[in-house]
Order: structure tokens, then C-alpha cells, then sequence
């Protein structure tokens, strides 16, 4: 008896100009859970995209049920029992779940009997789902489980999950957690990946740290305080955000009564919101994916226009205005979705400064674009918000998703907005650059902004907001002061959504 | 086993080295084809593409060159701005042969007036606004009811094709002409037509028009926001959305200048190379413009380049048909198949190849 699933040994793996992983080995045990940390870019995507069959190591040797293990594509991996969750899930809208599962399969079953199988592997690990549903209606964290049901019905003995929980709610968080212990207690092992260092002590049995690619230590989670977890992966100490008492202003932002109907059959239609917003506040709205957070973000970045008097900034009725007319007046938005709607991922960042900064930084007169201007901006931005890239004239879609969102906040927040509207400000992001991130957020309130946090990751809430309401199927029924809030309650205001099928 | 691996970013290299890659390999499929034919492979390729250029009677061919390339580039100019925006105008053919009608309209209701000064700028304007109120059909009903601009304007291709057939033999024809169809000849109407500038050189002011449209559209791709605003929403149409960019407009102003310029390319045929309205105007530029927009790259210069090379198709094409009794379908072969292989070719823009030894897995 082999206690032993999988071990590394010397897996190395260069790209031109970085090494990724430099001499990883470690072990994963039968019903282990083993977290993998690390900063963005310290190798951890690489070195589970080895194990996954996805990418070819340069050198170093893997081992599974202690047979040569060198998986050439995804189907292998999976074949040898190998199989992944992905941080971004890659399913159509437009398919029911079965027919999503079923395309994931090599020799898939009639529909019926998939129908069947589904229907067994969720009631036996608790994870509701319906497989006739569409995908599309689906919440992020019924999508998450379609993708963690197709996984299960290979009987994997070895479960790859990669930011898991950064889309669930703290029910759901619950049900998942419930789920990887059953799967724990039957024998298969799971790599878990997550920046939440409390999840991590919560359920992972070893961690093994990555930084700069190498392997740098390896450590029972339980033992660990968060912060302890958090420095040993940045080599450093750093610093956790500071709160500083903040003298409220005048309001600026107020939203009275916004409704807007879905965009589309998948959309969510945003029903009578209102709430007033002074200099100085951070109003932390939270609640599961897919309840109206991009709906109102377009709402108050101008991308959907609204009925007039719904809307006001400094008194002015913005409603009807496009997205730079409410830039000039001082309203800013960082979007979630970072490639392609943040930022366009094939264009250069002094072209992705120049996307929201054109009007405000006098990057343009007359129509014509300044880009000598827009290259110092992107500079500028790179250089006050640590992002780590070659230089401006590179691609945003090179960047690693913690660096790009640094540039897509810092783009925002250099531009002296009075209101600024963020959301999902630090999704997939690391422990060190979330804290700066959230710090630049409080800064800009301290200097009288008034901050809209839209987040699904309530530590951060918590950690950063003097307000706190829940978005729900479009509705924010109340907002009430952070302090004194706890995880049940708030768990309460947004809807216990994820529940219930 | 070849293994596609996505690069990081797009490579500059391999985006200028695709078309000329496509060039020659197209030359070769095309040089197989002869030698199906029967034909001396070597010989049609130089028939077609030295020549014309270089050749004892290049004298001839240069200016035909010109003449077929000017309105290639100016439709492809056009057409380039909506397709970098996704924006998919395919019925340029038709707004080019609109542009020509109402130019020759308003040419042949001054006939006889003296008076080019005004004459000639007001068949232009009538070019543009010919091209610009056909194309408005397919971008208005995209924009209010959200049908497919690309069947929409391909349909209207046939409807323009049948208009101007009819016009030939029915409002303007030629009262002098013996009942045979066509119009008046504007060639030999002094205020309407649009000769060689300089004898001999092909250059006439479509030529120049070309040039300057080249140019122009340079400097607002790289300098100008609405060019800005193109790429981006090409590149990803809520990142637009998110940067101010109103999707409606940009759908609208990208047909205007789309069939503007179709248009005036008709206006200066119909004026200068083809002389009259005629069921056989010659036809397919604005089809021809999209393969030369995409061998340019969507780039002006690219364009330009392009526009050259395809304009060198037809003229080597139809030499090489006298010549060496190559059938005249095979240029339309010829043309199709560069778009064939540019497209597949083009894959290496973003993704490299990789040859990886198969070995056996676990």
C-alpha cells in the first residue's frame, strides 16, 4: 500500500526570459488536501498546468501511484485519474448542464443516463444541481458546480481546484468545504490553489510555497497564523491596510430608485436601488455572482443610461450621460472583468491608459490623440502601483491577473476621481497586492472620495467598508453600518442565495 | 506532432511576413494548377506577375495597373475600417456601382453644359452620397432592428447589379446610340470625364484620390481617437463600450465611409475607365477590395500594397489569357485562393508552431 498519489521531483519549466518553476518536488498523499501557495507569478498556474497535461516540464519527473507519470495532454491526465477545476470556468451559456458535462466527456453516456448519473454524484456530495437546467440562468457558484460534478464522475483520484471559493458565498463556501471532506475521507487527494489564507488553514492538511518558482517551504496550514502564511509567501513582511478615522463630506453620488431591465435573457434586471453616497465612505456592497454587480456598474459608469432622476452627482442629473461626460464630472469605474472590458487584452497599456484616461488626463484635443502623454500615464501608473511588466508598450493580455488588475485600479485612482465605483477590486489577486489595492481604496477616501466596493470576497468588505448592503436578484433592500455585522447576518442580506435549487 | 501554442502577444513579425508568405505560396498552388492545365507553370507566373512590370510591354500594363488599383484601394480602404471594428460591410460592389450611377446621373442631365469646375465636383459628391445611402440601408436596419449586416449588404449587391442594367437600357441610354444600350460615352463629354493627368501614366484623379485616402487614413488610425475607437472596438466591443465608445455611431459612421468610398471608386470608373453605364460596368472591385483589405492587413499601407498586387492579377491575368490561353476563370481562382492561404496563414500571427516528438504517455 502506496500512501503516496503523486510526487514531484525537480519539475523545472522556462518560458524566454523567466523560469517559472525552478526545481519544484513534493508530495501529495492519498486524501490529502495540499494547498498550493503563492504570489501571482510565482508558478503555481505552471506547475498545475504540468500536472494537468496542459504544459510539458523542461526537466524533473513526476510520479503517480508511484508509476513514470508524464501526462502529454489533459486527456491523459484525466485518464490517469488527474482532473481540474478551473479558476475561470469554460462552459456555454446557451447548454444545459448535462449537455455542458457531457461535452467534457470522451465516450459520453445517452443523455438519459448521464441525466441519472448527475443527479447522483450532487445528492451524494450535497451540491444541488439540475442537469436540465441552462447553464446561462445558472449562479457562479451552480457554474462552479457543474464543473466540480463533471470532474467527479471520472472518479478522480487526484483533484486539481484552482481559486475555488473566490465566486461562493459563505453558505456555499460551507457546502464546498463539506464536499472536498467527504471527497477527503473517500481517498482522493485535492491541490488546492487560493489566496484566502484562512480557507486554507480551515482545510488543508500541508501547504507547499512557491515563490519566484522555486519551492520555498512547506508547513502544516493549522499551525500558521494567516499573516504568517501571507509573509511566507511574499519573502517579506508587509503591510496590512490601515484604516484612518474619515471625516464624512457632502453627498455626492446619489442613487434614487434605479431600475433597469435585463439586457438579455441571462442579464439582471436592477430593481429600485437607492442609496446616497458622502466624501469620505467606502460603501461595501456585496452578494453572489451574477445578482446585478455588472448591471449596476454599467449603470453609474454610463455604459447603460438611465431614466432621468435616478441618478444624481453633485446634483446633476447624470442618467442620460455617456461614460466620459460622467468621467469629466469625476465618476470612475474599474469593472470586474479585467480582459476585455476593463481592458482590451491584445492592445498595449499606454493604449489601455489612453482607454479611460483620454478625457480626464487631457489625453486628446481636438480628436487627436496624445501618445507620448498616454505612454507617461501608463508609466506613471506602473511605476505608483507596482506593476510588474517590461514596460508600457506590452500587451495587457501578458500581464498576470493580479498585475493587470493593479493597473486597472491604479488607472482609475490616479485620476483623482470623486467617486470611484470598483468591482471585484482584487479577484485572483494576491495577498500582498489586495492589501495595497485596498489600501489605495481607503487612501482615496481619506482624501474624500467616496468609494463604491462591489465584492464578492466579504473579508474584504469587512476589512475595508463603513457601509455594507447585499445585492439580491437585483436589490439592495438595505444598507446598514459594517461595524457590528457578522458573517451571518450578512450571509442573511444576501439572500442565502446557493442554498436552495 | 505539431503542437499550436498561443503566443503571449501578437507577433509583429509574423503579422508583416503572412502576406508575402501567402503570395508565394499561392504562387506555387497557382503554379500547379497551370502545370495541370498543361501550361508551362514558370512562364504563366511570370506572364502574370513580372511582366506587367517589368516586361517588353510593360509600358502598356503599368498604367492599367494603376487604373484597376485605385479603385481596389480606395473600396478596400473603406471597407477596412468597419472589419477592424467588426463591423462586416460585404456589399461594397454594390455601393460602388450606386456611386457610379448617380455620378453618371447627374453627367448625363448637364449634358451638354459646359462647366467642369462644378460639373466634376458634383458628380463626386453624388459618387459619395450614392455609395453612403446604400450602404445606410444595411447599418440602419443592423442599428434599429439587429439583422446581419453582412446578408443585408450582400443582398443589395444584386439588386444594385440589376439597377444599373436597367438604366443602361432604359432612363440613360444613349439617345444617339442607335437603340443599343448604354449610356453616353462621358469620355468624350469634356466637363465629365476623368482622363490620364499626365498621358501615358494611367495616373487620373481617382489615382490621386487613392493616394490621399491612403494617407488620410494613416494618420487618423494612429493619431485620431475615432480610429482609436475603431481598433478598440474591434479588439473587444465592451472595453469600447466601457471607454465612451457609442456602438450605434461607430456601426453608422463605418458604412458611411465605407460606402463613401465605394462610391466614389464608381464615380471615377464611370467617368474614366469604363466611360458609360453598361450591364458589364466592370464588376467585382468591391469583392476584390476585401481580399485586398485583409492580404493590407487592414493597414493603409498594406492596402496599398495589396491594392497593386491584385490590380497586377487582372491586368497579368488577362495577359496571360491572350498570351498563353490560360481560361479567364483561372485569375478568379488565382484571387481566391491568396485569400484562402492568407487566412490560413495567418495563424501563426498568434500562435507558434511546435514540433513535439510523440511519445507514449504514462
Amino acid at each position: 500500500m502506496n500512501d503516496r498519489v503523486l510526487r514531484l521531483t525537480g519539475l523545472t519549466k522556462a518560458y524566454p526570459g523567466v523560469v517559472a518553476n525552478d526545481d519544484v518536488s513534493f508530495d501529495i498523499g492519498k486524501g490529502e488536501v495540499h494547498a498550493l501557495l503563492g504570489e501571482n507569478g510565482a508558478g503555481k498556474s505552471t506547475l498545475v498546468k504540468m500536472i494537468y497535461g496542459l504544459v510539458k516540464p523542461d526537466s524533473g519527473s513526476m510520479e503517480l501511484n508511484g508509476t513514470p507519470y508524464h501526462p502529454q495532454e489533459p486527456r491523459q491526465a484525466r485518464a490517469n485519474g488527474v482532473a481540474m477545476v478551473f479558476q475561470h470556468f469554460s462552459l456555454f451559456d446557451a447548454m444545459s448542464v448535462a449537455e455542458n458535462i457531457a461535452l467534457g466527456m470522451e465516450t459520453p453516456p445517452t443523455p438519459r443516463d448521464l441525466a441519472h448519473q448527475i443527479r447522483e454524484v450532487s445528492q451524494t456530495y450535497g451540491l444541488p444541481l439540475d442537469p436540465h437546467k441552462i447553464v446561462g440562468g445558472l449562479s457562479a457558484g451552480e457554474r462552479q458546480r457543474v464543473e466540480i460534478i463533471r470532474c467527479l464522475l471520472q472518479n478522480p483520484k487526484l483533484l486539481i481546484m484552482d481559486e475555488p471559493t473566490s465566486v461562493l458565498t459563505p453558505q456555499e463556501v460551507d457546502i464546498l468545504f463539506k464536499t472536498l471532506r467527504q471527497l477527503k475521507a473517500e481517498g482522493t487527494s485535492i491541490l488546492y490553489i487560493s489566496h484566502k489564507l484562512d480557507e486554507i488553514r480551515a482545510i488543508c492538511d500541508t501547504a507547499t510555497i512557491l515563490r519566484l518558482g522555486k519551492k520555498v517551504d512547506t508547513c502544516t496550514p493549522a499551525e500558521k497564523s494567516a499573516r504568517e502564511l501571507a509573509e511566507m509567501m511574499v519573502g517579506a513582511s508587509f503591510a496590512s491596510p490601515q484604516r484612518h478615522d474619515r471625516e464624512l463630506g457632502p453627498v455626492l453620488l446619489s442613487v434614487n430608485g434605479l431600475s433597469v431591465p435585463a439586457a438579455d435573457a441571462f442579464g439582471t434586471a436592477l430593481r429600485n436601488i437607492s442609496f446616497d453616497i458622502q466624501a469620505g465612505e467606502i460603501l461595501g456592497i456585496g452578494g453572489v455572482a451574477g445578482n446585478g454587480q455588472d448591471e449596476l456598474l454599467a449603470a453609474i459608469s454610463g455604459e447603460t443610461r438611465v431614466p432621468s432622476g435616478m441618478m444624481t452627482m453633485n446634483g446633476q442629473d447624470i442618467g442620460q450621460w455617456g461614460p466620459n461626460a460622467r468621467r469629466q464630472l469625476g465618476v470612475l469605474c474599474a469593472p470586474e472583468e479585467r480582459l476585455g472590458h476593463a481592458a482590451a487584452p491584445n492592445m498595449s497599456l499606454t493604449e489601455n491608459a489612453m482607454m479611460t484616461g483620454a478625457t480626464r488626463q487631457g489625453l486628446v484635443s481636438n480628436g487627436i490623440l496624445n501618445w507620448t502623454k498616454a505612454r507617461n500615464f501608463a508609466q506613471d501608473i506602473i511605476s505608483a502601483f507596482d506593476v510588474r511588466t517590461p514596460g508600457p508598450q506590452n500587451a495587457a493580455r501578458s500581464l498576470s491577473g493580479g498585475n493587470l488588475q493593479k493597473f486597472v485600479i491604479g488607472r482609475e485612482v490616479l485620476q483623482n476621481p470623486d467617486v470611484l465605483v470598483v468591482n471585484q477590486p482584487t479577484w485572483g489577486v494576491d495577498a500582498a497586492a489586495a492589501a495595497s489595492i485596498r489600501q489605495a481604496l481607503l487612501d482615496l477616501a481619506t482624501q474624500g472620495a467616496a468609494v463604491v466596493v462591489i465584492s464578492q470576497d466579504l473579508d474584504e468588505l469587512i476589512e475595508i467598508s463603513d457601509r455594507f448592503g447585499a445585492l439580491n436578484v437585483g436589490r439592495i433592500d438595505k444598507i446598514v453600518p459594517m461595524r457590528g455585522l457578522t458573517i451571518d447576518e450578512i450571509g442573511l442580506m444576501m439572500g442565502g442565495a446557493g442554498t436552495d435549487v | 506532432m505539431i503542437l499550436l501554442e498561443k503566443r503571449k502577444q501578437t507577433s509583429q513579425f509574423w503579422t508583416y511576413v503572412t502576406p508575402i508568405l501567402a503570395v508565394v505560396l499561392t504562387m506555387i498552388f497557382g503554379g500547379v494548377l497551370f502545370a495541370i492545365l498543361g501550361k508551362d507553370p514558370v512562364l504563366a507566373i511570370k506572364t502574370i506577375f513580372w511582366d506587367p512590370v517589368f516586361g517588353e510591354f510593360a509600358f502598356y500594363y503599368r498604367p492599367e495597373v494603376l487604373k484597376k488599383a485605385a479603385p481596389l484601394i480606395l473600396i478596400a480602404i473603406g471597407l477596412s475600417y468597419g472589419f477592424k471594428a467588426g463591423i462586416w460591410n460585404i456589399g461594397a460592389e454594390g455601393q460602388y456601382i450606386i456611386g457610379a450611377i448617380c455620378a453618371a446621373g447627374v453627367a448625363l442631365s448637364f449634358y451638354p453644359t459646359e462647366g467642369r469646375w462644378f460639373i466634376f465636383p458634383l458628380m463626386i459628391v453624388a459618387g459619395i452620397a450614392g455609395g453612403m445611402i446604400w450602404a445606410m440601408v444595411p447599418a440602419l436596419l443592423r442599428v434599429y432592428f439587429k439583422t446581419n449586416e453582412i446578408l443585408v449588404s450582400l443582398m443589395l449587391v444584386y439588386v444594385a447589379d440589376v439597377l444599373i442594367k436597367a438604366f443602361s437600357i432604359g432612363l440613360m441610354r444613349n439617345p444617339d446610340g442607335h437603340g443599343f444600350p448604354g449610356s453616353r460615352n462621358l469620355n468624350d463629354y469634356p466637363a465629365a470625364a476623368n482622363l490620364e493627368l499626365i498621358a501615358g501614366t494611367g495616373l487620373h484623379w481617382g489615382v490621386i484620390a487613392a493616394i490621399g485616402v491612403v494617407v488620410a487614413s494613416y494618420a487618423i488610425l494612429a493619431r485620431h481617437q475615432f480610429g482609436f475607437h475603431v481598433r478598440l472596438t474591434g479588439e473587444s466591443p465592451r472595453a469600447a463600450g466601457f471607454a465612451g465608445v457609442n456602438a450605434n455611431r461607430l456601426i453608422m459612421v463605418c458604412f458611411l465611409i465605407s460606402g463613401g468610398l465605394a462610391g466614389v471608386a464608381g464615380m471615377f470608373e464611370v467617368s474614366g475607365p469604363a466611360a458609360q453605364i453598361l450591364g458589364s460596368f466592370p464588376s467585382a472591385y468591391g469583392f476584390t477590395a476585401i481580399i485586398v483589405a485583409f492580404l493590407g492587413r487592414l493597414n493603409p499601407i498594406g492596402i496599398l500594397l495589396a491594392g497593386l498586387l491584385l490590380a497586377l492579377t487582372y491586368v497579368g491575368g488577362s495577359a496571360a489569357e491572350t498570351a498563353m490561353n490560360i481560361p479567364s476563370a483561372t485569375i478568379q481562382i488565382f484571387q481566391g485562393m491568396l485569400l484562402f492561404v492568407l487566412l490560413s496563414v495567418d495563424v501563426l500571427t498568434d500562435y507558434r508552431l511546435r514540433w513535439v516528438a510523440r511519445s507514449g504517455g504514462v
